[in-house]
C-alpha cells in the first residue's frame, strides 16, 4: 500500500536475552511501535513463596547471569530491613566491592562487546577487533579482572556463592584481595583511557526530555543505600516505591512497562541516569575526567549512556582499590537474626538501573510473597518513547539501514531482556 | 570437522549466564574466533547466518508452544548439539512450576495472565530433541566449555569427570562442613565442575551441577533426616537448579510424592 512501510526486526542482538521490534509508519507517521519481549516467563516471584529465605539470594541471581550480584544485593537488603538487621561498616564496604566487580564486568562487556561495534560499523566485537585488536583486548582484560575481584569475593563471577543474608558466609583473606591491586592500578588507567575514547564517537544530536530515576545518597557514589531521587528533584523513601511507580502489562510483551505514578509519564534508569544525578559524587578521578570531557552533564542524549558507562568503570575501580588497600579481615562475616512474621523491600543499583525487591516472610523463615522489578521494564516504556522521537531523524534510510539506526539507540540502554521477564525482536511497517 | 567449522548458539528460558561463559573465556574468545566462524550468536553478533551449523551451543529449557518446535528446527539444522547448563539438561530453576498448579503460578506474575504463552512443564532440552553432548552447571564452567570447543576441533569426542563434588573437596584438601561442622551437603550427590567452592566458603554444595554418576541419594537423605533436617527441607534443597533431573527428581518425589 502506497506511503505504508513495516520494519520488523525479529531478533534484536548484541542484548542480552531475547525482544523485537515492530514498526509500522503511514505517510511517515508512526502508527505503531512496539518493543516486544517474547523471552519466556520463567515466574520466579511465585515459585520463592514457601522456599527458605536464606535460598533467596542463590535463587534470585539466576534471574540474570549478566548482573547476578545485582538480585543478590536488592533481595538481602529487603530480607535484612524485613528482620531487623543491621550489617556492619565492614560488611557493608565488602558488599560495594562486589557490586564495583559486576559494575565493571557487566559495563565492560556492553561497551568493548556489545555498543561500541555499533560505532564503528561493525557486526560484533570479533570484527571491531580485525581493526582494533589492542583496544579489544584491553577490554577483554579489564573484564576478566572484574571477574576476578567477583571470584576472590563470591567464589565465582557468575552466581557467585557467597552473598548470605546478614553479610557473607566467609569473608575473603586479605591476601586474596592484595594480590588484585597492581592489575587494578593499570585497569584504572586503562579505564579512564576507556573514557576519552568512547568520548571521541561520533554522535548524533538526540537530546530527550525525559525524568532521570536513581538512588542518591548525601556521602556516596549510590549502590546499596540512598533514597530515589529524580531529575524535577523529588526524594522518596524507598518503602514508598509502589506509590509512586507503577506497572502495567501491555499484551505483546512478556515485561511489564513501569511508569510514574500518579501521570503515568515513562522515566530512564542506568548510568546516564546515574551520572546526571550523582555526577559530583563520583570518585576524584572521574570526575575529574567527566569535567574535562566534550560532554556536559547533565546529558539527556542517551547515545552517551557508553560515556556514563565508561566513567562508571573509572568510579569503579578507583572505588574497589581504595577499599582493597584498606582491608583488614573482620571478625564478624555474617550479623546472627531470628525469623519473623514481616515484609520489607529495597533497592540497589544494578548496572542497568534501579532493582527494587520486596518480600514478606513468615514466622518459620519462609517468603510467602514476592515482588521483584527490574531496571530494563522500568526503561521498556522510556526505550518505546525514544524510539518514536528518533525515527523522524532516520526515516530518509533504507530498510536495512533504519533498522539498524532502531537497533542502535535500543542497544544504548543495556537492556537486559532476561531480567525484564516478567519481559524484544524489531519489525518496522511503513503504510 | 570442517576447515573453519560453524558455531551457532542459541537460547531458550534462561538467564544467559551460560553463554556468558563463552564470553567470559575473554583472551581465549579472540583465539577461538579465529579457529571457529560464529554464524549464530544473537548475543554477541549482529550477523545471522542461517544453518546448517556444526556445532549448536543451546541454552535454556523448553517452556513455549514456540519453543517446542524451535528446537526441533535447531537440531535438523545441527550436526553437533551440545546443551549448556542446568535449565537446557535439566529444566533449570523454572521447573519448580513442575510441582506447581500452572495456572496459579501465571496469576501470581501477571495481572493479565490470558497475554502470556506458556507451557505447564519446564523440560530439558533431551526431552525433546537427540542430544550428543551434555555440559552441566549452573553456570556451566568456561574452561569445560573450552575443552569441549578445544576437543571437537581437533576430533575428539568430548568428556567431562562425572565424579562427585565430594571428591574434589578432598582433592583441594578442604575440611568437610558436613562432617566437622554438621552443614548439610550435597557434594556426595553432585557431579563435580564447579571446583567445589561452597564448602571453601564455609557453605554446603547446593547442587548446580546436578546429580552424579550412581548417586547414592536415599543413604544421603536419610542421613540428613536422621541428623534433624527436616524431610521438607530435604525436599526442598532436591528441587533447586536441578531439581528436575531424573535422579534428584525421583528422591524427592519418594520423599514427598506429587
Amino acid at each position: 500500500m502506497a506511503g505504508e512501510r513495516t520494519i520488523r526486526i525479529d531478533a534484536l542482538t548484541r542484548v542480552e536475552g531475547e525482544g523485537a521490534l515492530y514498526v509500522r509508519t503511514r505517510n511517515g507517521t508512526i502508527e505503531d511501535l512496539r518493543l516486544q519481549i517474547y523471552e519466556p516467563p520463567r515466574m520466579f516471584e511465585a515459585f520463592l513463596r514457601g522456599r527458605s529465605l536464606e535460598e533467596v539470594p542463590d535463587i534470585t541471581a539466576r534471574i540474570c547471569g549478566i548482573c547476578p550480584v545485582a538480585y543478590q544485593m536488592s533481595s538481602v537488603h529487603a530480607l535484612e530491613q524485613a528482620l531487623g538487621i543491621q550489617v556492619t561498616p565492614e560488611i557493608r564496604q565488602l558488599r560495594r566491592l562486589l557490586y564495583c566487580g559486576e559494575w565493571i564486568a557487566s559495563h565492560t562487556l556492553h561497551i568493548y562487546l556489545l555498543n561500541a561495534p555499533d560505532f564503528f560499523d561493525c557486526d560484533s566485537a570479533l570484527q571491531m577487533a580485525e581493526r582494533f585488536p589492542d583496544r579489544v583486548r584491553v577490554g577483554l582484560r579489564m573484564k576478566k579482572h572484574g571477574n576476578q575481584l567477583l571470584e576472590a569475593l563470591g567464589g565465582r563471577a557468575i552466581h557467585p556463592v557467597n552473598v548470605a543474608v546478614g553479610g557473607f558466609y566467609r569473608v575473603p583473606r586479605a591476601d586474596q584481595l592484595r594480590r588484585l591491586i597492581p592489575d587494578f592500578q593499570w585497569c584504572l588507567d586503562a579505564a579512564q583511557d576507556t573514557v576519552r575514547w568512547v568520548a571521541s564517537f561520533a554522535f548524533p544530536d538526540f537530546d530527550r526530555p525525559c525524568e532521570l530515576v536513581s538512588l542518591v545518597h548525601p556521602d556516596e557514589y549510590p549502590m546499596n543505600e540512598g533514597s530515589i531521587g529524580t531529575s524535577s528533584g523529588e526524594r522518596i523513601a524507598v518503602d514508598k516505591y509502589e506509590d509512586c511507580f507503577e506497572e502495567r502489562q501491555v499484551p505483546y510483551s512478556t515485561a511489564y512497562h513501569s511508569l510514574r505514578r500518579p501521570a503515568g509519564t515513562t522515566y530512564l534508569v542506568g548510568p546516564l541516569a546515574r551520572v546526571n544525578l550523582n555526577c559530583d559524587r563520583l570518585s576524584p578521578v572521574a570526575r575529574q575526567l567527566a569535567e574535562e570531557l566534550p560532554v556536559s552533564w547533565p546529558s539527556r542524549n542517551p547515545f552517551h549512556s557508553i560515556i556514563a558507562r565508561a566513567l562508571e568503570v573509572v568510579h569503579a575501580f578507583d572505588e574497589a582499590l581504595q577499599i582493597m588497600r584498606n582491608y583488614r579481615e573482620p571478625s564478624q562475616s555474617r550479623i546472627a537474626y531470628s525469623y519473623r512474621d514481616a515484609a520489607g523491600c529495597a533497592a540497589t543499583e544494578a548496572p542497568r538501573g534501579l532493582l527494587y525487591h520486596r518480600y514478606a516472610v513468615d514466622a518459620g523463615g519462609k517468603v510467602t510473597e514476592a515482588k521483584i522489578i527490574p531496571p530494563t521494564s522500568q526503561n521498556q516504556a522510556q526505550i518505546e518513547a525514544d524510539l518514536r522521537a528518533w525515527l523522524p531523524n532516520v526515516q530518509h534510510l533504507t530498510d536495512p539501514a533504519l533498522s539498524r539506526a532502531c537497533e542502535n539507540l535500543v542497544r544504548c540502554y543495556d537492556p537486559c531482556i532476561s531480567c525484564a521477564t516478567h519481559f524484544l525482536t524489531v519489525q518496522i511497517d511503513r503504510i | 570437522m570442517a576447515e573453519k567449522p560453524r558455531l551457532a548458539v542459541l537460547k531458550f528460558a534462561s538467564c544467559d549466564g551460560c553463554q556468558l561463559a563463552l564470553l567470559d573465556l575473554e583472551e581465549r574468545l579472540l583465539e577461538l574466533g579465529e579457529s571457529v566462524e560464529i554464524a549464530f550468536f544473537l548475543e554477541a553478533s549482529s550477523r545471522i547466518e542461517p544453518g546448517p551449523y556444526d556445532v549448536a551451543l543451546v541454552e535454556g529449557s523448553i517452556t513455549t508452544p514456540h519453543d517446542k518446535e524451535r528446537i526441533h528446527e535447531v537440531r535438523r539444522q545441527s550436526r553437533f548439539l551440545i546443551t549448556i547448563g542446568a535449565c537446557a539438561t535439566a529444566g533449570g530453576i523454572q521447573a519448580l512450576r513442575n510441582w506447581a498448579d500452572h495456572e496459579e503460578f501465571l496469576r501470581a506474575v501477571y495481572a493479565q495472565p490470558q497475554y502470556i504463552a506458556a507451557l505447564e512443564k519446564s523440560t530439558p532440552i533431551s526431552d525433546h530433541v537427540r542430544v550428543d553432548f551434555e555440559l552441566r552447571g549452573c553456570p556451566i564452567n568456561p574452561s569445560q566449555l573450552y575443552e569441549i570447543l578445544r576437543s571437537l576441533l581437533h576430533g575428539r569426542r568430548p568428556r567431562t569427570p562425572a565424579h562427585s563434588v565430594c571428591l574434589d573437596c578432598k582433592r583441594r584438601g578442604t575440611v568437610c562442613v558436613t562432617v566437622a561442622r554438621g552443614i548439610p551437603c550435597l557434594g556426595p550427590v553432585t557431579q563435580a565442575g564447579c571446583g567445589a567452592i561452597c564448602p571453601t566458603y564455609d557453605r554446603g554444595c547446593y547442587g548446580c551441577y546436578g546429580p552424579a554418576a550412581q548417586p547414592n541419594l536415599v543413604s544421603l537423605t536419610s542421613h540428613l533426616i536422621s541428623t534433624g533436617v527436616s524431610q521438607q527441607e530435604v525436599v526442598r534443597t532436591l528441587r533447586g537448579f536441578n531439581g528436575y533431573s531424573p535422579e534428584f527428581r525421583a528422591e524427592s518425589d519418594r520423599l514427598a510424592p506429587p
